[in-house]
């Protein structure tokens, strides 16, 4: 057992990418992880790493490019327009099948949008945000602990399946404190990086690129993407329930609004009505089946998200019309709150929905 | 017999994709026999740019990257950053480095990152077909300045070996051609230069070659090497840029 500490959200993933053996991390000041580059810039001299503030997100994913080319573990963070910024560096680092980590401290959008907490960049994590056939693996944390946890995991997927993986936090998130323990963890079994480009030593050159001008070949690697994507849908979903079991009505949310739901269903239960909740902890592979499978005995299923409604087309992917799947949403970085997502369950069990 | 000239390690033994005329070749040999006589490359890690270039990884025979769009110097840093021994050379053409990579060759150079950049400056984006680049001089025709360059309207040429020589990480800047045999032996030592000054951990290096595209401007190789002769280097004088100001 660790030492138990309390920490902000934003320093917990700091601290998690040190205790993951992560030496180099890149990245450019933006609201609100701000915590992370300057917890970095003090931790990483401690422990013999490297901390570069980029002259942008831009140069600074392309940093994190080169460091993972190298093969170190490496990792930068930034919040919803800083990430917009790395879409390029991203999609290269998938097609090239480089591994590192990502944190996007999301806030909310369009543009310039604000700086309070929102879940509005679910599509661009999940669904490509940079151009070509690539999947990043997505994680998505709902406490100071889990994104110590999942931190420390991401460098783990990443290694292990040559992926960028992405942590998928929020502004709540990344500014909360809470008790965390602070855990080495065991060493994984991972692939020597017999591919990185450190110096043809006493071997043919190594290469490293994501051009592929003949379309046969670049079908060629695509497909072997797929099959890659295939296997980690096949090995990594994480999601978790509550109450779930005898819920007529389902509740699914992730992150932060996750907690909120868990709120709205105790008090729903307080006032007998049978509630629970399904929490996708992997955003991708998303948890299509175990979704399916919960809510096989629940009338309906309501998805509440700090969005205008996202992850509720995956939602409705699982489902497959078997049941009404309903809404709750707040946008532009507005929380809901536990009553009104109470309020929504009633309504439309009101509704005979 | 004694073996006088043959292909250095360092380059593979594959014929490359570069038009005639084209002067890339004479400056990935000179890049390779600096590698070659330096003694490093095996610790060497080159990155290819988007442009003409971006296949220069099939031609040296050292590890490779391929960087996107004008960000080289960011992946070359984030290399080099994490392999401090090792010998870190970015190849860019002028769309890659002094417009679209701008933000990312001015901050390489002021942070002082020990690599070596090697900037072919051909005045025009040569893959795409000719259009026109930072470099392209006052007046001259592109497919997308078809009246010649206008500088009321598109601005004026950038000098990136003037540009960077005012950043204080700059060890070393030189601008050289290859348009004879005296020019080709002044930019081999600027390149071993530009390498030693990396290898030694004095900071940026980067050596500018104004390069020629025989297709694009219309010309006859010999009349390329003329114009980068009698015209280019007029608004781009060669020789060496370096002045590490002191700052106290």
């Amino acid at each position: 057992m660790g030492e138990k500490v309390l920490m902000k959200g934003n320093e917990a993933i700091a601290e998690a990418a040190i205790l993951a053996g992560c030496r180099h991390f890149f990245g450019y000041p933006i609201t609100p992880q701000n915590e992370i580059p300057e917890y970095m810039s003090r931790r990483m001299p401690e422990v013999g790493g490297v901390f570069l503030q980029a002259e942008s997100e831009v140069a600074g994913s392309n940093m994190v490019y080169g460091a993972a080319c190298a093969g170190a573990r490496v990792m930068t963070t930034s919040s919803s327009p800083g990430i917009s910024l790395m879409q390029e560096a991203i999609s290269y680092m998938a097609g090239a099948e480089l591994p590192c980590v990502l944190v996007n401290i999301v806030r909310g959008g369009p543009g310039l949008g604000g700086i309070q907490g929102s879940q509005a960049d679910y599509f661009q994590a999940t669904k490509g945000g940079g151009h070509g056939d690539y999947k990043l693996i997505v994680l998505a944390p709902s406490s100071v602990q889990e994104l110590m946890d999942l931190t420390i995991t991401a460098f783990d997927l990443a290694d292990m399946y040559r992926n960028p993986v992405m942590i998928l936090g929020d502004a709540i998130l990344g500014q909360m404190m809470e008790p965390v323990i602070l855990k080495e963890r065991p060493k994984q079994d991972l692939p020597p990086k017999t591919w990185a480009t450190v110096g043809a030593k006493m071997r043919p050159k190594n290469v490293i690129t994501s051009l592929s001008l003949d379309p046969v070949k670049l079908e060629k690697h695509n497909l072997r993407l797929a099959e890659k994507y295939k296997r980690v849908a096949d090995e990594q979903v994480r999601y978790k329930t509550y109450m779930a079991d005898d819920a007529e009505t389902l509740l699914v949310a992730y992150g932060t609004c996750a907690r909120i739901a868990q709120a709205a269903v105790d008090i729903a239960r307080e006032r007998g009505l049978k509630v629970g909740l399904f929490r996708p902890i992997s955003l991708w592979p998303f948890p299509y089946d175990a979704l399916q499978l919960t809510a096989q005995e629940s009338l309906r299923v309501l998805v509440a998200e700090m969005s205008l409604g996202q992850m509720i087309e995956d939602v409705r992917l699982a489902i497959l019309d078997s049941k009404p799947v309903c809404f709750y949403g707040r946008t532009g970085g507005m929380t809901p709150t536990p009553r009104e997502v109470l309020d929504e369950i009633e309504k439309i069990v009101e509704e005979g929905i | 017999m004694k073996q006088v000239f043959g292909r250095p390690d360092a380059l593979t033994d594959v014929p490359t994709h570069y038009c005639p005329g084209c002067t890339h070749g004479i400056i990935h040999r000179l890049v390779a026999e600096v590698i070659d006589e330096l003694g490093v490359r095996e610790r060497t890690i080159g990155i290819s740019p988007v442009g003409c270039a971006v296949l220069a990884y099939d031609y040296f025979n050292c590890d490779f990257v391929e960087a996107s769009h004008g960000r080289a110097p960011a992946v070359a840093t984030g290399i080099k950053r994490v392999l401090p021994d090792s010998v870190v050379f970015c190849y860019q053409g002028d769309g890659d480095l002094a417009s679209i990579g701008a933000a990312e060759i001015v901050h390489a150079a002021t942070r002082g990152e020990k690599i070596t950049v090697i900037f072919v400056n051909n005045a025009i984006y040569g893959m795409t077909g000719g259009q026109m680049a930072p470099t392209t001089l006052p007046g001259q025709r592109t497919t997308t300045s078809p009246r010649g360059r206008d500088v009321e309207s598109a601005g004026y040429p950038i000098r990136v070996a003037e540009l960077l020589s005012s950043l204080s990480g700059v060890a070393y800047i030189a601008r050289v051609s290859a348009t004879s045999p005296a020019n080709v032996t002044k930019a081999k030592r600027a390149v071993r230069k530009a390498f030693e000054m990396q290898i030694d951990g004095k900071g940026f290096s980067l050596v500018e070659f104004l390069s020629t595209c025989p297709i694009n401007w219309g010309m006859s190789p010999l009349e390329a090497m003329k114009w980068v002769d009698e015209k280019m280097s007029l608004y781009y004088p060669l020789g060496d840029y370096t002045q590490v100001p002191e700052v106290g």
